[in-house]
């Protein structure tokens, strides 16, 4: 008698259930100005899922104390859990080790890091930093200090109308005086997905070391920094679910191992005498004072929700948002879309004839729409595109087709208010 | 929160077609101002005659409340004296800010900015016109921000 084969499951990709996740996310049932809120500005900051929330109350509740400190059950126990959501970290972006992984306050403090430590003890008039045009002010302004304080100078890669990095221009800017590239990998103000892989092999054919800020791209895939070989990683919590105040640098341990520390302090140092003080190993070099410990454990919780999910499946349910999103808003007369970069994050920004960004979100806030407006922090790509500031719509993991209706109908609501 | 308190008649016409809209040159007094939160820029330009505002005129780039209340001061503050401009900033402030206040007779049609205080957001759009007209008359030519 034959084997009878056992029947094998066809593997079907099962799709992101946003009315579940909605769920997970308290701050949703809320209303607005007395209607269900629509929260369409996960991009400035998304909101925290119940296990996240959970976890900071468990660690606040029952293991709080300060870390690396006391022998007591309490220290040890933050100790571990402080130095668990590290590991949580590592992880999360594939580096080698947790020595990689410093805690910041933010996406701004760990740029501002590497400005101050890596970039001003070494750098001299004639260097030069290279970004883009489409950078945030916190991807600006740090090298641009840096310049002020050492001599170097910022060069700047243009992108086109469609929002694009013009890659021959950015490959002609690079040279031998090229010392750092610093660039997002997803443009806040225009959704566009740079490509970060080709821009850090380019850089390195050069010598030059890259600062990646990944804001805007964590919340959206997965980021290997070994497969993408940038020397710097930086990103916030809060845009992936996570707490405020609290965010990750990454940096090759070659490169942190020689940067002098950046604050001094507790924690920081192996021994410290009138005469000499001795710094401490990596990460705690670049870790002074005593850390936000509840923050680091809410955001490795919201690490574990977001892969839990899927980060892939994610990345297709707010696509298929995006998607939708783009083509029903190009059907309003009036609307024009800003940023039509061909590889686009789920961030939709655009003007409407007529009415200003800041009429058309006080008039959704009405309708309880959560846009943001404004310039995004993002001056020169308003000043690029000749416009003062952009309404922008930007999706996350509980988002649903029925919030970019909401989205559709307010604007309808804009046009009925300014005729 | 009430639309319609906010985008009155009276603004969305003063938006779309905003009065005294233009340069003066050459002007006795002129400012700059600049709302960083939004990204509104105005200038406002003044001839004197002695100590009156013999004409003005603003221009730049704002939402219809901002617009609206450059348009609406402008018809206002004409041919006014500074102690009479003063008076009148004051009595707009007290209607951008304190809820509940009955807007003053003399207000005019300035009045139509009631329905901002309702908005505390959108308070800035609505004064820094009155701000950057303060700024051209004490100072001949500068640059405010409401931040």
């Amino acid at each position: 008698m034959a084997a009878i084969a056992p029947k094998v499951q066809p593997e079907t990709e099962v799709a992101l259930d946003a009315e579940r996740v909605r769920k997970d996310f308290p701050i949703l049932q809320r209303s607005i100005n007395g209607r269900p809120l629509v929260y369409l500005d996960s991009g400035a900051s998304s909101q925290r899922p119940l296990p996240v929330l959970r976890a900071v109350e468990e660690y606040e509740t029952h293991s709080h104390a300060n870390v690396h400190r006391g022998v007591h059950a309490l220290s040890q126990a933050a100790t571990e859990a402080f130095e668990g959501a590290r590991e949580r970290v590592r992880r999360f972006i594939n580096a080698r080790s947790t020595k990689e992984i410093i805690f910041t306050r933010g996406t701004t403090e760990g740029i501002n890091l590497v400005a101050q430590s890596y970039a001003r003890p070494r750098f001299k008039p004639g260097d030069e930093i290279l970004i883009t045009a489409l950078e945030h002010h916190a991807n600006i302004v740090p090298w641009q200090m840096v310049c002020e304080q050492t001599g170097c100078t910022l060069k700047v890669a243009p992108i086109d109308r469609r929002g694009e990095l013009v890659f021959d221009e950015y490959q002609k800017l690079l040279s031998p005086r090229t010392k750092l590239v610093a660039v997002a990998h997803v443009s806040n103000a225009l959704g566009t997905v740079l490509p970060v892989k080709r821009i850090i092999d380019a850089a390195h054919a050069q010598g030059a070391v890259v600062l990646v800020d990944g804001a805007q791209a964590v919340p959206h895939s997965a980021v290997d920094v070994r497969a993408l070989g940038c020397d710097f990683y930086v990103f916030s919590s809060h845009k992936i679910y996570g707490p405020t105040g609290i965010g990750v640098l990454y940096g090759r341990q070659e490169l942190l191992d020689a940067m002098p520390p950046w604050q001094g302090g507790g924690d920081m140092i192996l021994s410290v005498s009138f005469e000499k003080t001795t710094y401490n190993d990596l990460p705690y070099k670049f870790e002074a004072g005593t850390p936000n410990i509840s923050g680091a454990v809410g955001m490795a919780a919201a690490m574990d929700y977001i892969e839990g999910l899927g980060i892939d499946k994610i990345a297709a349910h707010e696509q298929r948002l995006l998607q939708l999103a783009t083509a029903e808003l190009e059907r309003i007369p009036g609307i024009e879309i800003i940023g039509k970069a061909a590889h686009k994050a789920a961030v939709l920004s655009f003007t409407m004839e007529g009415v200003h960004p800041h009429d058309l979100g006080t008039i959704l806030d009405t309708e309880g729409i959560a846009v943001r407006t404004g310039h995004h922090c993002a001056q020169p790509v308003m000043t690029f595109f000749g416009i003062p500031a952009t309404a922008r719509a930007s999706f996350g993991v509980y988002n649903t087709e029925k919030d970019v209706a909401s989205l559709v109908a307010g604007l309808k609501k804009v046009r009925e208010v300014f005729g | 929160m009430d639309l319609k308190e906010l985008y009155r008649d009276v603004i969305l016409d003063h938006n779309k077609r905003p009065r005294n809209f233009g340069r003066l040159d050459p002007a006795d007094g002129q400012a700059d101002g600049h709302n960083p939160l939004c990204g509104d820029r105005l200038s406002v330009f003044v001839k004197m005659d002695g100590d009156r505002i013999e004409d003005l005129k603003f221009e730049g780039k704002g939402c219809a409340i901002s617009t609206a209340s450059a348009s609406l001061m402008t018809e206002a503050v004409k041919g006014k004296d500074k102690a009479a401009v003063g008076h009148l900033f004051e009595q707009v402030h007290n209607l951008l800010t304190q809820q509940d206040a009955p807007a003053a007779a003399e207000l005019g049609k300035l009045a139509a900015l009631q329905g901002v205080r309702e908005f505390p957001s959108r308070v800035k759009c609505a004064s820094l016109c009155w701000h950057t007209l303060n700024a051209a008359l004490d100072r001949g030519a500068s640059t405010v921000s409401t931040e």
